[in-house]
């Protein structure tokens, strides 16, 4: 018993640490990449090719003055930042960050809650990303705001119903909910993208509605809404949404890459010879499947205008929806054939 | 260990739920009822249901709860004042009410005791094949009879929610005439 609460925390530990380097790292990746795709140098003052900006960066929200506006809700003012954090760190519990490993006398997953409702656990505690967003724009009592965060609730509940029904075109093969049984599927099978190309499509489009990114940045629309939802918030709370930002991008892309191109996994090692080098190996493959995905996420944002708030419901109820479910149903009828 | 989770998470529910009925402003009473829903939740997991538990926060919480949020956000519903709060009668309404309540308690855990066959908080897990499977074979009729209700409603939330054609009672008929 003790050492399943050690092995736990653990990994626990292991994936906050990660996933506590994606925003600042994110930082330079963005600057310098929408600079690179821009023809312009980006950061180039701070350490070599600009790599301290991050810290810079990091200093310069610590000591900022925090300014709270004088007729804003204290306390919703004051929690929103915080839960802003709670959907982008607890839906990695269920994400399966590499191969199972041996420990003392017992082998592990590595997954720190590996529960039978996997999946659903991560569509649901990422669902809670809402309140923070309209807890912000209402708590800021500035008609900005409260636009922003009225736009952001619509945009995210829409999209979630067509990415839920997307990721469940892929647990219909699979026959179970826990992601590290997806995993172990495309290692057997090939990689789901192939089969379920039109629900890769829909998840990553819901996936870049889900996070606010460009082309569907409307609730922090810079030249609309002067910054949507977070516009009262300076120094460390602005740091917050932006830190949260970024780390739901990054579990959102660990779930895709888990999902629909094999999550951890490469086909041609064998991981259980391999011992501790192939844990290793395998996080370091996820990692890098979600640079990639994270990249794809900068490129994106800097080359796309943004969706008119119509045009952004009209797609995610009259297009990604249907063609979701027809992915479903298509999905089930191959599995029923045998196909997949 | 589960006792101690089962206390905590019944306790926060039992004062989120407090706060949802009594505090005047709507907004706090909503973010309370989300964190009454969350703690159900956790309980629905300590009782052996952890798909209906990670459901509740699904739909009730993500979806159910915004759209509260919404409409007393874009009505603007302001704080309530309360002529009522105070009065003699809510007292003893309060007194009675929480009787009966205690009564109906009392009933039910006694009546637990009667045909006590579970062995305290720790249930088996309900298999999530086993739900699925029973849904789907046994209770396949009423499940699609809930789908249809859900198309229902969906189609009368859609008719009610539309605006009526023009020509048919329209609001104000004087307006095209006033322009010279």
């Amino acid at each position: 018993m003790n050492v399943d609460v050690l092995v736990t925390v653990v990994k626990a530990v292991v994936v906050l640490v990660l996933l506590l380097q994606v925003a600042p790292i994110m930082i330079w990746v963005e600057r310098r990449g929408s600079a690179f795709m821009q023809d312009r140098p980006g950061p180039n003052r701070l350490g070599p090719f600009g790599l301290f900006q991050g810290l810079a960066d990091a200093v310069k929200f610590l000591f900022k003055e925090d300014v709270t506006p004088a007729l804003a809700d204290k306390p919703l003012y004051l929690a929103a930042p915080v839960l802003a954090l709670l959907p982008a760190f607890t839906t990695s519990v269920v994400l399966p960050w590499g191969p199972n490993f041996h420990w003392g006398d017992k082998d592990y997953r590595f997954i720190i809650a590996d529960a039978d409702t996997g999946v659903l656990l991560f569509l649901a505690l990422a669902s809670l990303g809402v309140y923070s967003l309209v807890m912000a724009g209402y708590a800021s009592n500035n008609k900005f705001s409260l636009l922003g965060s009225i736009r952001a609730s619509a945009q995210l509940i829409s999209y979630e119903l067509a990415m839920t029904v997307s990721v469940l075109a892929v647990v219909i093969p699979v026959n179970s909910f826990n992601l590290g049984d997806v995993v172990e599927y495309q290692r057997t099978h090939v990689w789901n993208f192939l089969p379920q190309f039109l629900g890769f499509l829909v998840f990553s489009v819901a996936a870049f509605a889900e996070t606010n990114r460009l082309p569907f940045d409307l609730p922090e629309a810079e030249s609309e809404l002067i910054a949507g939802f977070h516009t009262e918030y300076s120094a460390m709370r602005f740091a917050a949404f932006f830190m949260a930002e970024y780390t739901s991008m990054a579990a959102l892309s660990a779930l895709g890459v888990t999902l629909y191109f094999g999550g951890w996994s490469l086909p041609w090692i064998n991981y259980e010879g391999l011992g501790w080098i192939g844990v290793a190996i395998g996080l370091g493959t996820l990692l890098a499947k979600v640079a990639v995905c994270m990249f794809i996420f900068v490129w994106v944002r800097w080359t796309f205008p943004r969706f008119r708030y119509d045009q952004l419901m009209r797609l995610g109820w009259k297009f990604l929806l249907p063609v979701a479910i027809l992915n479903l149903i298509a999905v089930a009828a191959m599995t029923l054939a045998g196909w997949l | 260990m589960e006792l101690l989770v089962f206390l905590i998470f019944a306790f926060l529910a039992v004062a989120a739920s407090l706060v949802v009925v009594a505090h005047k402003n709507p907004v706090y009473s909503t973010m309370a009822l989300v964190v009454t829903l969350f703690a159900v939740a956790v309980l629905f997991v300590l009782l052996g249901a952890p798909f209906i538990g990670v459901l509740q926060v699904l739909i009730y919480t993500g979806a159910i709860v915004v759209l509260f949020l919404f409409v007393i956000m874009l009505l603007n519903i302001g704080r309530e004042e309360s002529q009522l709060a105070g009065h003699k009668a809510q007292f003893f309404t309060a007194i009675f009410g929480s009787v009966l309540f205690g009564g109906l308690v009392i009933l039910a855990l006694s009546s637990v005791r009667m045909g006590a066959q579970s062995d305290g908080p720790s249930l088996a897990l309900v298999s999530l094949k086993g739900l699925a499977t029973t849904l789907f074979t046994e209770y396949l009729l009423p499940f699609e009879i809930i789908g249809l209700l859900l198309l229902v409603a969906v189609i009368g939330a859609t008719v009610a929610a539309r605006r009526p054609p023009q020509g048919e009672g329209s609001v104000h008929p004087q307006k095209e005439e006033a322009q010279p």
